[in-house]
Parts: C-alpha cells; structure tokens; sequence
C-alpha cells in the first residue's frame, strides 16, 4: 500500500476525493452530521477570532441586552456576551464529550478485550461487575459519581466515562469471542507469538469498527449528559460557560423576559447532538451491515 | 426452566448486592460529609460539637458496620433518617414516588403511542419522503435534551396563553392532574418515543423480509392486517425489551424535566439530595432506582419466555 501511495500521489488523491463525493451521495444525511460536527470543531478551535468579548466578562450595562449590534445572541444576566459563551461552550462540550467518550473507551476497550480474550474467572468476575454498573441509568450513575468526585472540569469527564464502561467492554468482549476463535490467531499462536501480543495486534485491530460506531453514538449522549449535569448545576463549574449551565441560570424566570437565554444554547446542545446522531446512524450503515436498515 | 428461572433470580440477587456496595462506598468517599457541610455554612468551628453530630449520626463507626446499619435497616423497611429534614428517609420518600410514577406512566403511555405506529408507518413506506421525514424527526427526538424542550414548551406558554403550567399546589381533581402532567411527560416521552420509533421500524424491515409475510399478502390479506397483525406480531418482542428498558431509563428524563417544572417528585428530590450529601436519602433512592430497573430486565425475560415459545432455556 505504501509503495502504491508514493508511487502514484495524484490517483491516491482523486480516490480519496471519489470516496468523500461517494458518501456525500450515498449519506447525505451522515455528511450533514459530518459538516455540523466540524463546525463546531472548528469553532472550539478557532474561538478568540471569532468572539469580541471574554466569555466570563461581565458588564451590568448591557445585562439582558436583546439579540443584535455588539451582541448578535444578546447577552445574559450579568451582561456577558452570549455569543461567546456559546462559542466558548463548544470548547467545554467537546472536551467533555470527546474526553468522556475516549476515556470510557479505553477502560472499555481494556476491560473488554482482556475479559474476552483470556476468558475464565477473570471474565466472570468482570461481567457481574459490568451487570451492576449497567443496573443504572446513565444520568443516575453520572450524578452519584459526581456526588462522590465533587464539581470540576475533570471530574465531571471521569464521572460521565465510567458509566460508558459497561457498554464499550460488551461490544469488544462479544467481538474478541468471535475473532480469537478464527484461524489467523490460531495462525499467530502456532508462529510462536505471544498471548498478550495476539489480543493486541491481531485481535484489538479487528474490533475496531464497531467501536468506532459505538464511540460515535456515545459521543452525542455524553454532550447531552454533561448539559444535564451542569444544569442540575452538579457538572462544570464557574467559570468555564457550559451550554447546560447557561440554561439553568436562565431557566424559569427568564422564559418570560429574555427568550433568547433559553434558545441559543439549547440549540447549540441539540445541534451538536443531532450532528453526532446523524453521522453515527451513517458510520453504523457503513461499517456494521448487519443492522442495517 | 425452573433451573433457569431460579438461577437468574439469584444472579439479580448477587446484583443488587453488589450495587448496594458500590453505592455505598461512592458515596463515602465524598469530601466532606454532612456535619461539615453544616459547619462550612454556619461558619463556626467547634471540634466537639462535630464530633457529637458525627456521633449521632453513625459517621464515626467503622464503615462496614454503617453498611450493615443500613442493610439490615432496609430488609426490615427502616431507611434510617433524613440528614437535612430530620424526618424518617420511608416519609421523605413514598409521598413523592406517586407522583414520579405517574409522570413516568404518561411519559411512556405518550411514548408507545406515538412511536409504535410511527415505526410501523416508517417501516412500511421505507426509502420515501415521509420515511425520511420521521426519521430526521426521530433523530432530532434523540438529540433535544428534554430539559429543554421543557423550557421551550414553558416559553410558549407563557407566550400564547401568559400562563406557566408548572407545580405550584397539589392538583386538586384528577383532571387537574392530568393537565398538570400532561405538558412534562409528553416533554419526557418524546425521546423515548425516537427511540421506539427507530427500533419499531427496524425490527419491522427485518419481518417485512421475511416470506411469510410475502405469503400473506399472496393470499390476498388485507394491506392492514398484514402490517399490523402477521408482521407487528413477529416484530414486537425486540420493542418490549426497549419499553421495559425506557421504563428504568426514564429516571434520567424526570430527573430534569421535573426540577423544570418544579415538580416535587423523587427524581428531583435526589438531585436535592446529592446537592446536600444527604447520605441516607441518596443511597435509598439509587438502591430503589436499581432495585427498579434490575426487577425490570428480569420480567423482561420472563416476558420473552412468554411471548416466544421458540426461545427455550436449557442451561
């Protein structure tokens, strides 16, 4: 593969381009996620070019101002800028989201391809203990760790990733049964290579499709996990502006005089979800054919 | 089948204990508890006076003798006391659960109703303009925290009607009520709803393939009663295991959708719990939570061995 890449640069980049306009036209609905979710990388990223004020600048003067002018999103209670917030919201949502999701996936991944692999008490052991963490909701489980971790930026990452555990170490755990049982491990075994060295370079890469789909739809409800937690006020603290947070200062009071408080970020969590959602369902009809539709 | 019966009854068993553990020990490695919370408010520091208070409380003892406090308290239905109100954890908590439970009813009633057919409507009419449109529609149902739809349905309320249908006193007739807690569960059951209307469609195309359902139509049944009766029938056991599941999933849309609405259920009165490290009460409720959703995954499966006699279980 390599050789062919140096080899012929230029054929390498129109495939590339022919496999992008294929999924264009094949998913539009998938390369709308695609386009949203880089949006608001790309605003997370560039955020000090593209905002005016500091996101935690506060100014009385301007407190409730509507839609428009210097504040095209109007701005909150204690006159800050919502648009900012909301840009700078992004950078929150997306570490959270991203950290949370990559970090129960590495437990996951560990727990689920060792407890697989190598089967045994060990296996059995891990299974009950996944059982019981998956005996709760989501948000309930999020909430008693963050209960148990106190507020911070870090903790309200961990206490999101460990529920995600449970669900990431099935899929790899029922994946690594199927494919250590196939001849080519067996073929590795009988070169002389080592247990740990098969699960790592044989079998992990195999699994790698459905966790890029599981990884994808677990990403939309972390960011919807973190929103919720902040709203209940027990997620990211002050000062760092979370979109589930901008939504609880503005809750009910502000529903009658300052609508806007209460749309934008929520159309900001809902966007950045439903992008996630969308590109999800297309990688899953891309790279998991048996659930297709 | 009794074997199997007996055995799953146990691991459940084994389950819940081991949650009740994992709870209980999360719960204690919080910093602080609540004798310093009071202490931190009230801004004096009398070391004896703490002590005293952590005495009363039970804090100062081993902590697997309080875990045997509170186990042993639970089987015999004693929950032990509120930290903040004082008042028995059983009186803090059974008059709120009617309320949550009724929520959570609506919410799932609205969810069945809206997205079974909806599936089944998608299903049947697939890859056309009205598939895509309930698709998108669904996918969108499964991306709007329901908090938010909440505060929006508040914000055209107050609009349209200059009216805030949020708790204020106990609804008076079940009329009332039903108004009351009509606007907050349709805001709850509306993701579930996405979801049983993207699984209903699914586990539909998978029977609509099958050739029976060819035969039926062979044979002249109506377009109706092949939909709804040969091809429904077949395509319903995967969504009563998602019905089951939203059940006990549902905790996490009340939790917010009533802390909206200012609804004095036990979803928010655990959010209120968790804020004031009200130990008894946290533990209580997530251990009910629990008992909930794992009692909910055994009639499950129960409810398969009912509905599906080609599903046998010999180990």
């Amino acid at each position: 593969m390599a050789t062919i890449d140096t080899a012929e640069p230029e054929v390498h980049r129109e495939s590339r381009l022919a496999t992008a306009g294929y999924f264009i036209r094949r998913y539009p609905l998938g390369a709308a996620g695609a386009v949203i979710i880089s949006a608001f990388v790309l605003m997370a990223i560039f955020a000090p070019w593209i905002t005016q004020f500091d996101p935690t600048l506060t100014n009385p003067r301007v407190s409730l101002a509507y839609p428009g002018g210097a504040h095209p999103l109007g701005a909150d209670f204690m006159g800050r800028d919502m648009w900012s917030r909301i840009v700078y919201g992004a950078r929150i949502s997306l570490a959270v989201g991203i950290g949370s999701t990559g970090l129960g996936c590495l437990f996951g991944v560990t727990i689920g391809l060792t407890s697989g692999y190598f089967g045994g008490w060990y296996d059995l052991l891990v299974q009950r203990l996944m059982d019981m963490m998956q005996s709760l909701p989501l948000l309930v489980m999020a909430l008693v760790m963050t209960a148990a971790l106190g507020p911070s930026l870090s903790n309200t990452i961990i206490a999101i990733a460990i529920p995600l555990v449970p669900s990431v170490a099935r899929v790899i755990r029922s994946n690594t049964l199927m494919l250590r049982e196939l001849p080519f491990v067996e073929a590795s075994r009988a070169v002389g290579m080592n247990e740990f060295a098969i699960a790592i370079r044989h079998v992990l890469p195999n699994t790698l499709a459905p966790l890029i789909v599981l990884a994808t739809a677990q990403l939309g409800s972390t960011i919807l996990v973190e929103a919720s937690l902040s709203f209940l006020g027990l997620g990211v603290p002050e000062p760092h502006p979370s979109w589930g947070r901008m939504l609880s200062e503005s809750a009910a009071e502000y529903v009658r005089v300052a609508p806007w408080l209460v749309i934008f970020p929520g159309a900001a969590i809902s966007l950045a979800v439903f992008g996630t959602n969308l590109l999800g369902d297309a990688l899953r009809d891309i790279l998991d054919p048996r659930q297709r539709d | 089948m009794a074997a199997y019966l007996i055995r799953r009854f146990l691991l459940m068993l084994l389950t819940l204990f081991g949650i009740s553990v994992v709870i209980f020990a999360l719960l204690r490695v919080v910093p602080g508890n609540i004798a310093d919370i009071l202490f931190s408010a009230s801004g004096m520091i009398n070391p004896e006076d703490k002590l005293e208070i952590e005495r009363q409380l039970g804090l100062d003892q081993p902590i697997y003798i309080q875990y045997v406090h509170w186990i042993v308290g639970l089987l015999h239905g004693d929950l032990g006391y509120s930290y903040v109100s004082e008042k028995p954890a059983l009186d803090e908590i059974l008059p709120r659960l009617p309320i949550s439970g009724k929520l959570a009813g609506m919410a799932l009633c609205f969810a069945v109703m809206i997205g079974i057919p909806l599936g089944v409507i998608s299903a049947v009419r697939q890859n056309t303009l009205l598939d895509y449109v309930l698709r998108v529609v669904s996918l969108s149902g499964l991306s709007l925290p329901s908090f938010w739809l909440g505060l929006l349905v508040l914000m055209l309320c107050v609009r349209y009607f200059g009216w805030i249908p949020i708790y204020t006193e106990p609804p008076k007739t079940w009329w009332n009520e039903l108004a009351l807690f009509a606007i907050p569960a349709a805001a709850v059951g509306f993701r579930s709803s996405a979801l049983m209307m993207r699984l209903t469609r699914s586990s539909m195309l998978e029977v609509l393939r099958q050739d029976y359902i060819r035969t039926a139509r062979a044979k002249g049944a109506s377009y109706a009663k092949v939909n709804f009766v040969h091809a429904l029938r077949n395509a319903v056991l995967p969504i009563i295991t998602i019905v089951g599941i939203e059940a006990a999933f549902l905790v996490g849309g009340l939790i917010v959708t009533e802390t909206v609405f200012n609804i004095p259920g036990v979803a928010r009165f655990l959010v209120e719990a968790i804020r004031w490290r009200d130990y008894p009460i946290v533990q209580n409720l997530v251990m009910f939570i629990a008992v909930c959703v794992v009692s909910i995954n055994f009639l499950i499966d129960m409810a398969y061995l009912a509905l599906d006699p080609r599903i046998a279980y010999e180990k």
